[in-house]
């Protein structure tokens, strides 16, 4: 059974990290608003030299600031465990009574918290400065910002079971992974545009399906809300692996002594 | 208190922890003692719940680690020089989080009197990483004690401390042991340490428990002048004391 007071634990350090860190503040909201201001402008003089008929602010703008939502909550759940990786602090944190979901759920509700600011962020500037009317979604909204939700703590937590596995250098690995996935899920462009075998990997993948809906939407006004339930199914079923997968990880890090070794070398 | 039973890890071709038993009862602090590569922070990683072992079983207060992980581990707390509190957060904020980790009950005034136990009462609101090392083992036992915990595993608990503090570290401990009804596992290399503290020593060589029995008498029962010199005779020459391995 899950204790409130132990998730609440692993929330409480995080609060004590960022409450008093600049370092750690800035980076949730400075490379997004970098992103509005680029993409903003971006938008706008293609509205210029395209001519009325198509809106670029909300497929272009609307379609980055959604993809910066998803990088900052797998980035969420990433940092707060990089915090325990670089502190080296698992050994004290995994032979006390705190159980793998209460340690999980309380890098999602960190997650959530720092995604929650990075959004309001994005949104303040896109509105204000690009003109951005994030309820021109209408309903698809609340999918949208569910599957991208759902789809990034899982990018975090298998980011998280690599570098549990691999060791603290592993951390390469997981930086980029927003930046892997982007060619296939079509934040730029429609599915359409991409090779057969990039395609069939985009069906896969639920934020291709959100994004497809951003450009519908800018099109002609209307979401595919059928499509949307697949890809929440989609992210939903990707969530469970991902927990599956960072158990597994932890139980064999368990049995090699490698949770032990990530603070000093068991075999004495 | 705690009941160790026929524990063996193996990793690869090297055997570890070979089979060992060993039981350690309330209000009682026992020594276990080896040199480098014994086995003895293996057998207390398997303790804590971070190294599944290959065969035996642990018992916690009568809680089985294996099926009764949580409540096991809620009885239980370790400081061991390799693992330090987070340096990024200050004394209270790390015992505050480790307090509800715990789930220790009135949690202000039981980190207020852990403070006051380890004199760490100046040094609350400043961050771990600052402090010196033995201000960071004190620390470290002040979280360890913060749960009152029915066994309590030391690993090398005074080795990076000076004399003074380490004799008031090791008053404190005999205190905890004394009057709670908790248990102590220790494992260190000082054997005037382990000869002034324990009631009971447990000597690791190559996995096994190769002797056991009280620091003061063991010397003499085995020929040797003191608890070092039979320790070095384990660590050098176990065979000759094979024949009495329990």
């Amino acid at each position: 059974m899950i204790s409130p007071r132990r998730v609440f634990a692993i929330v409480l350090r995080l609060y004590y990290l960022y409450r008093g860190s600049i370092a750690r503040l800035m980076p949730i909201f400075i490379w997004v608003l970098v992103d509005m201001v680029l993409w903003g402008f971006m938008s706008r003089y293609l509205n210029r030299v395209g001519g009325p008929g198509y809106n670029f602010v909300p497929a272009l703008l609307g379609a980055v600031l959604l993809w910066d939502f998803f990088a900052r909550v797998m980035q969420g759940v990433t940092n707060a465990f990089f915090e325990d990786v670089w502190s080296r602090n698992f050994l004290n944190y995994f032979a006390s009574p705190l159980s793998i979901s209460e340690y999980l759920a309380g890098l999602v509700i960190a997650s959530i918290a720092t995604s929650a600011v990075a959004l309001a962020v994005m949104l303040v500037v896109a509105t204000a400065a690009f003109g951005l009317s994030f309820l021109s979604y209408g309903l698809a909204l609340i999918p949208f910002l569910l599957v991208l939700f759902l789809f990034g703590i899982c990018m975090g937590v298998v980011g998280s079971s690599v570098v549990l596995r691999l060791g603290p250098a592993a951390e390469w690995f997981v930086w980029p992974i927003p930046a892997l996935v982007s060619p296939f899920v079509g934040v730029f462009y429609p599915l359409s545009t991409l090779p057969r075998w990039m395609r069939v990997i985009a069906a896969v993948l639920p934020p291709s399906y959100v994004f497809e809906s951003t450009r519908a939407i800018a099109h002609d006004g209307r979401a595919d809300f059928a499509n949307l339930g697949i890809a929440a199914a989609l992210a939903f079923a990707y969530m469970l692996a991902a927990g599956w997968v960072f158990t597994r990880v932890y139980r064999e890090a368990v049995r090699t002594g490698l949770i032990a070794r990530y603070s000093a070398e068991s075999v004495s | 208190m705690l009941a160790v039973r026929e524990l063996r890890k193996v990793y690869g071709s090297t055997v570890a922890v070979d089979g060992i038993s060993f039981e350690v009862a309330a209000n009682e602090i026992v020594g276990l003692l080896g040199p480098n590569g014994a086995g003895k922070t293996t057998t207390i990683n398997m303790i804590l719940g971070v190294l599944a072992p290959d065969a035996g079983a642990i018992a916690i207060d009568g809680r089985d680690l294996a099926r009764e992980r949580r409540q096991a581990l809620e009885r239980t707390n370790f400081a061991a020089v390799y693992a330090p509190l987070p340096g990024n957060l200050t004394v209270r904020q790390n015992l505050r989080v480790f307090g509800m980790l715990y789930g220790v009950r009135q949690l202000a005034r039981r980190i207020d009197a852990v403070l006051e136990r380890f004199d760490l009462e100046a040094l609350a609101d400043a961050r771990c990483g600052v402090l010196s090392s033995g201000e960071q083992t004190r620390v470290s036992l002040a979280k360890a004690m913060l749960n009152e915990p029915r066994l309590l595993l030391l690993d090398e608990p005074t080795a990076s401390l000076d004399p003074a503090s380490a004799r008031e570290v090791r008053a404190s401990i005999r205190a905890f042991a004394g009057e709670s009804s908790g248990c102590v596992l220790w494992t260190s290399h000082n054997m005037y340490e382990v000869q002034d503290v324990c009631d009971r020593v447990l000597f690791l060589s190559h996995g096994r428990i190769l002797l056991e029995g009280d620091p003061k008498t063991l010397p003499a029962e085995h020929g040797k002048e003191n608890l070092e010199e039979l320790f070095i005779t384990v660590a050098r020459e176990p065979l000759s004391l094979g024949d009495m391995a329990v």
